[in-house]
C-alpha cells in the first residue's frame, strides 16, 4: 500500500477528512518552500500537493498564474523541486504529490521523469493536461516506480470515463468540484456531494475535492462526505499577501490549521 | 500519407488530446459532432453556398507572370485567398466551425487573435449567424493592432486584452482555454488554426482544404497539370495544411513551408518550430514547440503577429519528419523587402506573413528550370500591416540618411 493510501485509509477509519494544501513550488523562492513544507505538515497537513511552476499554465486562475511566474523569476525547475523533495523526505512523514503539466514531466522523459520522483520520494503525480490515454508508456513508468499518478474526474466527465479513471487512478480521485479554473470561489456548486456519491457507486478508491474550497466552513462541508479536501488559491493568496518570508510560513500554517479543525472527528464520536 | 490522423487523433507520435479532464467531455462531444453532422448532404450545401455566395469563393488562382519573368526560373502562380470576404483564409475554418456550433446548438462562440485576422474573421462569421462572440488578444496585440480591435467591436464582439505571461497569441490561447473550461456547456471554442486537442487539427485542416481542392482544379484548367512545387507560410499552419492536404499523395509535387526567422534563428528571437523546435506538448496537442530544457515554453518573435507563435499543428510536424513536406525559414528583413516586392510587381500587397512564403519564393523560382510550377499560397492582404510596414521603412530611409 503506498504511503498516501496508508494515510486516507487511517483517516477514514478514524472518521477523519484528509486535508491536502496546494503551495506553488518556488513561490517566491525554494527557501520559503523548503521552510513552508514542514510547518504545513506540523499544523494538520494529510498530504501535500507541490505545483511544479509551468509557463502557460491553462488550468489555473490569476492566484496560481501569479503564483507560477513567481516561481519561474527565482529561477525554479522540475530538477530543484526534486532536489528540495529528496533533502526534505528523511524529515517528512506527510505524502508529498507533484502537481504539474505534460511538457514539464515529459521533457524530462517520462521513464526519467518516473525514476527521479522514486529516487526524491515523490509519493504521487498529478498531470493535470496529460490523460491517461494519451500517455501510458509515462502512467507505466510511474507504476513500476511506485509512484502513484493521480487522475482528475470532473464535473463534465460522462459515466463511462468516470469508471475508467475510479478504477486507474492511484492513491486518490481527485474530483475537481466546478468547471472552471482554480481559485478561491464563493460558492460552491451544491451538486458536488451528488458526483461524489457516484464514484462512490463506482469504486472504493478515496475521493479527495478540490478547486474553489477557501474557507474552514466549506472544506467542513466538503469533508462530510468527501475523504480529502484540497485548498491551493486561498493559501497562495495568503503566502503572496503576507508581510515578509517568515510571516509567509507562519501565515499559511495557522491557516491549514484553521483548515484543519473542523475536519478532525468530535470527541467521542470517532469510528471505533 | 492524406489518412492521418488516426482515431485517437494522431499524426505519427503528434497530435492528441492533452487537455485537463473538465474539457474532455467537449472535445469528445465536437468530435461527434463533426462526423454525424458535417458529411451530411444540408451541411455540405449550406457552407458551399456560404462560401461562394458570403465568401466570394472560388478565389482566383493568379499567374504572376511579372515576377516569373523577373526571377527568370519556374512559372509562379498565386492562390488569392486574400480576395476572401476579411481578407484572408481564415474566413474558410470560421464559417465552417461556427455552422457547425450552430447547428450543435451552441450560442456563444469564444476564439483568440494575433494579429486580429482570426479574431475579425470569427466576428464577422458570428455577426452573420447571430451568435454572441468574445475574441480574447494579447494586451500587446490589442496596443499594435487597434483597427482589428474596432472592426470586431464593430462587428459586435468583445474584445478580452490578456494581461498574463507574454501577453501575446499563446496567452490569448490560455486564456480562451480557461474562459471554456468554465463555461463549456454553452460554449463552442473556435480554434484558428490547425491545432488544439483532437479533433480541432482534423476538423480546420479539411474547413481549409478547399484551397487546394480548388488551387488543383483550377491548375488543371490553366496548365493541364499539377504544380511542382507548393509554397505557403507556417505559423500555426492552416493556410499551408489546406493548400497541401490535396496534393499529399501525388508524390510529385513538393511542399515547402516557410516559417518566421525573426531576427535569424541563431538570434534566438524568432517563430521557427519545425526549423528549430522540440518535442512538447502545448495547447492541448503534442507538437513542436519553442522551449527551455526544463519544458518552458518561450515566446515566438516574428515581424508578424500571425506567425508569432511558439508552437505548430501537429501534422506538420508530422509530415515534417516522414520527409513529405520540407520547412525552411525567412528572416523579418527578407519578409519586408518581399512585400514591398511583391506590391511593386504585381499590384498585390500581401500579408506579412504571406510576405514570408513570398519571400522563399524568390530565392526557389531561380533555381527550377522555366518548365517548373510554383503555387503559393497568397494568404492575406496586407493592408493591415501597412502602418507597421510604414514605420519600419521610416526607420531604414532615417538610418540611409544619417
Amino acid at each position: 500500500m503506498s504511503r498516501i493510501e496508508a494515510c486516507l485509509t487511517a483517516l477514514r477509519r478514524r472518521g477523519e477528512t484528509a486535508l491536502i494544501p496546494f503551495i506553488s513550488a518556488g513561490d517566491p523562492d525554494l527557501g520559503v518552500t523548503e521552510a513552508l513544507l514542514p510547518a504545513l505538515a506540523a499544523a494538520g497537513a494529510d498530504v501535500i500537493e507541490i505545483g511544479v511552476p509551468f509557463s502557460d499554465p491553462v488550468a489555473e486562475g490569476p492566484t496560481i498564474q501569479r503564483a507560477s511566474e513567481r516561481a519561474l523569476r527565482a529561477g525554479t525547475t522540475l530538477r530543484r523541486v526534486l532536489e528540495l523533495v529528496k533533502t526534505l523526505r528523511p524529515k517528512l512523514d506527510v505524502p508529498l504529490v507533484l502537481m504539474g503539466y505534460g511538457n514539464s514531466f515529459l521533457t524530462m522523459g517520462g521513464v526519467r521523469f518516473a525514476e527521479a520522483a522514486r529516487e526524491a520520494g515523490v509519493d504521487g503525480v498529478i498531470t493535470v493536461d496529460c490523460p491517461l490515454e494519451e500517455e501510458p508508456e509515462y502512467y507505466e513508468a510511474l507504476a513500476a516506480c511506485d509512484v502513484d499518478a493521480i487522475l482528475l474526474a470532473a464535473p463534465t466527465t460522462s459515466e463511462k470515463r468516470l469508471a475508467t479513471l475510479a478504477q486507474n487512478t492511484r492513491g486518490f480521485l481527485y474530483y475537481v468540484s466546478l468547471t472552471g479554473v482554480t481559485g478561491a470561489r464563493a460558492e460552491l456548486p451544491p451538486e458536488i456531494e451528488e458526483n461524489v456519491a457516484r464514484i462512490r457507486a463506482l469504486s472504493d478508491v478515496p475521493v479527495c475535492v478540490g478547486f474553489g474550497i477557501s474557507t474552514p466552513e466549506q472544506a467542513a462541508r466538503i469533508g462530510k462526505f468527501a475523504d480529502g479536501v484540497v485548498v491551493g488559491s486561498a493559501l497562495v493568496e495568503r503566502i503572496e499577501r503576507a508581510a515578509s518570508r517568515e510571516a509567509a510560513v507562519t501565515d499559511a500554517a495557522d491557516f491549514v490549521a484553521a483548515l484543519k479543525a473542523p475536519l478532525r472527528p468530535a470527541r467521542g464520536t470517532g469510528v471505533p | 500519407m492524406s489518412a492521418a490522423p488516426s482515431a485517437a487523433g494522431r499524426f505519427g507520435s503528434y497530435g492528441g488530446r492533452y487537455v485537463p479532464e473538465t474539457l474532455i467531455a467537449a472535445h469528445e462531444e465536437l468530435a461527434e459532432a463533426y462526423a454525424r453532422i458535417t458529411p451530411t448532404a444540408e451541411f455540405q450545401r449550406e457552407l458551399g453556398d456560404l462560401l461562394r455566395h458570403y465568401a466570394g469563393r472560388p478565389t482566383a488562382l493568379f499567374h504572376a507572370r511579372r515576377i516569373s519573368e523577373e526571377l527568370g526560373g519556374a512559372r509562379v502562380y498565386l492562390k488569392r485567398e486574400d480576395l476572401a470576404h476579411t481578407g484572408a483564409h481564415k474566413i474558410n475554418n470560421v464559417l465552417g466551425q461556427c455552422l457547425l456550433a450552430h447547428k450543435m446548438g451552441k450560442r456563444r462562440i469564444i476564439a483568440e487573435t494575433g494579429a486580429g485576422q482570426h479574431g475579425v474573421a470569427t466576428a464577422t462569421a458570428c455577426a452573420l449567424f447571430g451568435l454572441e462572440c468574445e475574441i480574447y488578444m494579447g494586451a500587446e496585440d490589442v496596443e499594435r493592432q487597434a483597427l482589428n480591435v474596432f472592426r470586431m467591436e464593430l462587428l459586435g464582439a468583445t474584445v478580452r486584452p490578456v494581461t498574463s505571461g507574454s501577453r501575446t497569441l499563446k496567452d490569448a490561447i490560455n486564456e480562451a482555454m480557461r474562459d471554456w473550461v468554465t463555461h463549456v456547456r454553452t460554449t463552442y471554442y473556435c480554434i484558428g488554426s490547425v491545432m488544439g486537442g483532437h479533433p480541432y487539427p482534423t476538423l480546420v485542416r479539411d474547413f481549409q482544404r478547399v484551397i487546394g481542392l480548388e488551387a488543383r482544379r483550377q491548375l488543371q484548367e490553366a496548365e493541364g497539370r499539377l504544380p511542382d512545387v507548393l509554397v505557403a507560410c507556417v505559423g500555426g499552419g492552416s493556410n499551408a495544411m489546406g493548400l497541401f492536404h490535396p496534393f499529399l499523395d501525388d508524390p510529385g509535387v513538393r511542399m515547402i513551408g516557410v516559417e518566421p526567422a525573426g531576427e535569424g534563428i541563431g538570434s534566438g528571437r524568432h517563430g521557427a518550430v519545425l526549423c528549430a523546435g522540440v518535442p512538447g506538448i502545448l495547447h492541448g496537442q503534442k507538437t513542436l514547440v519553442l522551449a527551455d530544457d526544463d519544458g518552458q515554453i518561450f515566446p515566438a518573435h516574428s515581424i508578424s503577429a500571425g506567425l508569432d507563435y511558439p508552437g505548430v499543428g501537429p501534422e506538420h510536424a508530422f509530415l515534417r519528419d516522414s520527409g513529405r513536406a520540407e520547412y525552411v525559414a525567412v528572416t523579418d528583413e527578407a519578409a519586408l523587402d518581399a512585400f514591398v516586392w511583391l506590391s511593386r510587381m504585381e499590384g498585390i500587397i500581401p500579408a506579412l506573413e504571406t510576405a514570408h512564403a513570398v519571400a522563399y519564393v524568390r530565392e526557389l523560382a531561380p533555381t527550377l528550370g522555366r518548365d517548373q510550377i510554383v503555387l503559393v499560397n497568397l494568404s492575406g492582404r496586407g493592408d493591415k500591416d501597412a502602418p507597421t510596414v510604414r514605420e519600419i521603412l521610416k526607420q531604414r530611409a532615417g538610418r540611409a540618411d544619417g
